[in-house]
């Protein structure tokens, strides 16, 4: 998969879909791309979060530890970012990433998103907006968690 | 020291000084000689006087004397020769005493220079072993760069000076005392004339050099004080940078050069001035001359021959005058210069040098306790940091001192260490004071580390054995040339008052370290260095190095065997795509295109980095097979893409890392390039051009930039390119290479390149530190980690130790303390850069190591948090510099003093 092919992928994730191509072009070239074989962690619950993955292909789950072991809370499948909340508000791992396929993802690291985000406000509001999409989503979630 | 130069020389070269005016004196004779012969060759055989008669002979070399009551002797009476034989014999008379008195001269000027390389030799090494004896107090108050200009560049021109002290007075002073004499004798009045003139230039111009002497000081002065600042800046860079200073540091360093320059410019005008003045004297002379002696020989008093013999002796008055004017300046000069220096480097409670000396034997254990007795300890400003304090601490006891922030424990510490003496009362081993134990005791029975960590600028392996450097305790045996220089060496040292230590001997006191000599030393440098826990450290910096083969031959000779076992392991865990692997005749795709048409290290200049491009065997290499273009329409590509992805970013953006074509200073550059190329064709562009864009492509890896740019096609052709370049490699460039051989280790490349032979794949995050275990584990089954070890201990720890983290350096200081395996072991916050774990950590490792192999040493720690104190036999608690609780960690702990509040 070429840079240009990877900038078409991040323009389909939700997080990406407004930021113009250039940007994005630029936001993959300094990512790495990173490969796992199925089975192989992306990063543990509690690790220092240091980076954000979005999926390129193959999917992954993420784990939520447990008393009675890791449980799968969701699954990840091409297109779909993961880590970047805790990037955001600089906490640890709130769960683990493992590669339930072979995996191929783009690892966009901490500062650089960060310094992005500082650079190209447009970026920074399109973000906003989709992290304020998913608060109101969790709220109606949780009203009618409260309700039911 | 002597405070006047010329003392001090006389102190030291009198007997030089004797001999060499001896040699001047007899060196008169030929000279004087020398003036007579060209009137004798003249007015005899040239003009024929004696020889008017044809055939004529007049005796040669007829030596006869005139004495006194005895009559004319005759010694020989000469050879009989005619007046071409007469020319031919003068004339190489003439050239024998040219010769003689060239010879002379030499032998004089080297003497001379000889003496006075000499005393400058003395005068620095007096100067630095005055250093190495103040106390510490002086040290707090000098900058290290103004000593070091004082003893290299203040007593420089003493050097010059010193062979010329005593002879260039006594010989100028009788030339000029001659030729005045000569003129008395013509004329008393005009005699008269000359002395007055002279007495005024001797009066005067002296006076007027006094204002040069005090600009000449403020100049030494100034310019010690800017180098002082230019170290401190130096030193002081990142605060400099940190704070924006930079430009306040610009302003003081040209404030500091105005007023240099005008001192400068002021001892210009001053000297031009003095010298004017003196010409002027030295020219008035003939003018009174000519004016009263021709106005006395027109009114008769005077005949004509005396007054032209007055004029030509007069002529070598001012000469002699001149140069001894210029002398007495010169010596004022180095005088003050010497007096400025020697004012400071006298200092009140100089150490007596019986103190440092030499010893070679090892003395014995310190077994008496260590002990305070009443004493106070102040800061430089006064301020009392002890106040009579009085403890003890008994050998073999380990104590913790606690201390609140102004406790005052780390001056105890120091007074330990005689690194601070007291303001009152002492530090006493036993019944001695310890500050008049000798060094040789208190620097191999105790050891000291703290916070403040001074490391030479030395190899890792210097500054650890640093500390056990006390004698030379080999003797060395030369042969041949390198024995007559040792010779040379030692009698010149003894000549200057030198020592003649030999630095090539083996220092290394290796029973401290617990060892026998340098092949089981080792062992206990690896235990010291695990136990500060910077074994790990050092092994990363041995990977990241090229080791030396000469003296890792370990390494090389079984990369092969370390490579297979590498690849065997991968192989096993499943982690083969970890590493892509070097194969002579493959392409690897996780390495550069430049790595690949290369598949070799650069080992020269030539062929490193954008020089590549630019080789044209390399370009030739290129075009054979094909290359060039592809490679030039590749890089335009990626010009056109990094200027695409990175023109709109500020140059200093963390982004422009992971750009590895170019550096965001060359940016604009290939802009304009890329704008001028766009639309030419290949063929019309120029070679230096093709370079520069065709270096771009060198950096490519197509997993890492996923620009889409590399083909089957071109990887063969490479790989093709490759094969090329060796075949036919000029004898020029044979060293300017070491291609990657799978059964060869690389000397140009690092140990860790050496044993991946390969690249680590782009696509795996976590590779670098997976292999770096895996490594670590294998050079460990192989014996080889000792060795790795020791690559790593040749690291440079640059100037003060600045390539070392804070943390590093305080870990190797501590090892360097254990290392000597002393009676005292003296801890300052030895780990204050590491954090709470750590710390604790190294301190129980520490405990452990000093106490290996039924050692007991006294150990004093004082420590950064109360909780380090658990594991001491005692614990002292510090408070305003007062000793508030002693105990073991259990009564302290049970008792409701400061101890317990601290802890809490």
């Amino acid at each position: 998969m070429l840079l240009k092919d990877e900038v078409g992928m991040l323009q389909r994730v939700p997080l990406f879909s407004g930021i113009e191509p250039a940007k994005l072009k630029l936001l993959a070239f300094t990512s790495d791309r990173v490969k796992y074989s199925a089975g192989q962690i992306l990063f543990r619950q509690g690790d220092e979060a240091d980076a954000a993955y979005v999926i390129l292909s193959g999917s992954a789950d993420i784990l939520v530890d447990s008393d009675s072991g890791p449980i799968k809370v969701a699954e990840l499948l091409p297109n779909s970012i993961v880590g970047e909340i805790a990037i955001l508000c600089n906490s640890s791992r709130t769960a683990a990433v493992r590669a339930a396929t072979d995996l191929e993802a783009l690892r966009i690291r901490k500062d650089h998103f960060l310094r992005l985000m500082r650079e190209f406000p447009e970026m920074t509001i399109e973000i906003l907006r989709v992290l304020a999409d998913r608060l109101s989503h969790t709220t109606a979630d949780l009203i009618d968690a409260r309700t039911a | 020291m002597e405070p006047s130069l010329a003392r001090y020389i006389w102190k030291h070269t009198r007997k030089q000084q004797i001999w060499i005016l001896l040699i001047v004196l007899l060196s008169m004779i030929p000279y004087f000689m020398s003036f007579d012969l060209p009137k004798l060759i003249v007015n005899g055989p040239i003009q024929g006087k004696g020889f008017e008669q044809p055939g004529a002979t007049l005796p040669f070399m007829r030596l006869h004397y005139n004495l006194p009551f005895i009559g004319e002797v005759l010694l020989f009476s000469g050879f009989q020769l005619g007046r071409k034989a007469t020319l031919l014999a003068l004339s190489i008379v003439f050239l024998l005493l040219v010769v003689i008195n060239g010879l002379f001269k030499l032998y004089i000027n080297t003497y001379k220079g000889r003496l006075g390389e000499r005393m400058l030799r003395r005068i620095r090494f007096d100067l630095v072993d005055r250093v190495l004896r103040f106390p510490p107090i002086y040290f707090k108050r000098v900058k290290s760069a103004e000593v070091a200009t004082m003893v290299k560049d203040e007593v420089e021109p003493l050097g010059g000076f010193i062979g010329d002290a005593f002879l260039q007075p006594v010989l100028l002073g009788g030339q000029a005392l001659t030729a005045m004499l000569f003129i008395m004798v013509q004329n008393v009045w005009l005699g008269a004339i000359a002395i007055v003139i002279v007495v005024i230039q001797i009066v005067l111009i002296p006076r007027m050099r006094r204002r040069l002497l005090v600009l000449g000081r403020q100049r030494q002065l100034t310019a010690r004080a800017l180098s002082g600042r230019v170290g401190e800046i130096v030193d002081g860079i990142g605060a400099v940078h940190v704070h924006d200073t930079s430009n306040y540091e610009r302003a003081d360093i040209a404030a500091r050069l105005g007023l240099i320059f005008k001192i400068r410019f002021d001892l210009y005008q001053w000297k031009f001035m003095v010298k004017f003045l003196n010409n002027f004297l030295a020219q008035l002379t003939p003018f009174l001359f000519y004016m009263i002696g021709g106005y006395l020989v027109i009114a008769g008093r005077l005949d004509v021959g005396q007054l032209v013999a007055v004029i030509g002796a007069y002529k070598d008055l001012p000469g002699p005058m001149k140069e001894l004017i210029d002398w007495d300046q010169d010596r004022q000069d180095v005088q003050v210069k010497y007096q400025q220096v020697v004012e400071q480097f006298t200092v009140e409670d100089i150490i007596a040098p019986t103190i440092g000396a030499l010893t070679i034997d090892n003395p014995g254990p310190m077994t008496n306790p260590l002990s305070a007795v009443g004493l106070s300890m102040a800061d430089d400003g006064g301020a009392m940091l002890l106040n009579r304090i009085s403890m003890q601490v008994k050998p073999a006891e380990t104590v913790a001192l606690v201390s609140t922030p102004t406790g005052g424990a780390e001056a105890l510490a120091e007074a330990f260490a005689r690194l601070n003496w007291p303001e009152s009362g002492k530090v006493a081993s036993g019944a001695d004071d310890l500050l008049e134990l000798p060094e040789a005791v208190t620097g191999r029975r105790m050891s000291y580390a703290s916070s403040d960590v001074f490391l030479f600028q030395a190899s890792l392996r210097d500054n650890l054995l640093y500390g056990l450097k006390h004698a030379p305790l080999t003797s060395v045996t030369y042969d041949g040339a390198a024995a007559d220089q040792q010779r040379w060496n030692i009698d010149e040292a003894r000549r200057s008052g030198n020592p003649d230590l030999d630095i090539h001997s083996d220092w290394i006191d290796y029973a401290s370290a617990g060892a026998t000599g340098p092949h089981d030393l080792f062992e206990a440098v690896r235990r010291v260095l695990d136990a500060v826990l910077l074994s790990r450290d050092i092994l990363d910096l041995g990977l990241r190095s090229s080791a030396d083969l000469t003296r890792h031959t370990k390494l090389a000779g079984r990369i092969v065997e370390l490579r297979a076992a590498l690849r065997t392991r991968l192989e096993q865990e499943g982690l083969r795509e970890l590493v892509v692997p070097f194969e002579p005749g493959a392409y690897n795709t996780e390495a550069t295109i430049g790595q690949n048409l290369l598949f070799g290290a650069a080992a020269g200049p030539e062929l490193a980095d954008k020089a590549l491009a630019a080789n044209p065997y390399f370009a030739s290499v290129l075009k054979q097979a094909g290359l060039d273009r592809t490679l030039y329409e590749m890089g335009m590509e990626i010009a056109e893409q990094a200027i695409e992805l990175f023109a709109d970013l500020p140059p200093d953006h963390q982004f422009f890392q992971q750009l590895a074509f170019m550096s965001a200073e060359e940016i604009p550059a290939y802009e304009t390039l890329l704008q001028r190329l766009k639309n030419r064709s290949y063929e019309a562009v120029s070679e230096a051009d093709r370079a520069m864009i065709i270096t771009l492509s060198f950096a490519y890896i197509e997993p890492r930039h996923r620009f889409g740019l590399l083909t089957d096609e071109l990887m063969r052709k490479i790989v093709a390119a490759r094969n090329q370049f060796y075949e036919n490699l000029p004898p020029e460039l044979q060293n300017a290479i070491e291609r990657y051989d799978p059964a060869k280790y690389i000397a140009a490349a690092t140990v860790m390149d050496n044993v991946l032979f390969g690249r680590l794949g782009n696509n795996h995050p976590d590779a670098p530190d997976r292999i770096r275990s895996i490594v670590y584990e294998i050079l460990d089954e192989l014996g080889l980690y000792a060795e790795l070890l020791n690559v790593g201990l040749d690291f440079n720890v640059g100037a003060g130790g600045r390539r070392l983290t804070g943390g590093q350096r305080q870990k190797l200081d501590v090892a360097r303390a254990l290392l000597k395996r002393p009676d005292f072991l003296i801890l300052n916050r030895p780990l204050s850069a590491l954090d709470q774990r750590i710390q604790e950590k190294v301190l129980r490792n520490v405990l452990e190591e000093a106490r290996r192999d039924g050692h007991s040493p006294a150990i004093v720690w004082v420590v950064t948090s109360p909780a380090m104190a658990t594991g001491f036999d005692r614990v002292i608690v510090f408070d305003s510099g007062q000793l508030v609780e002693d105990g073991t960690h259990e009564t302290l702990l049970a008792g409701n003093g400061i101890f317990k509040e601290l802890l809490s």
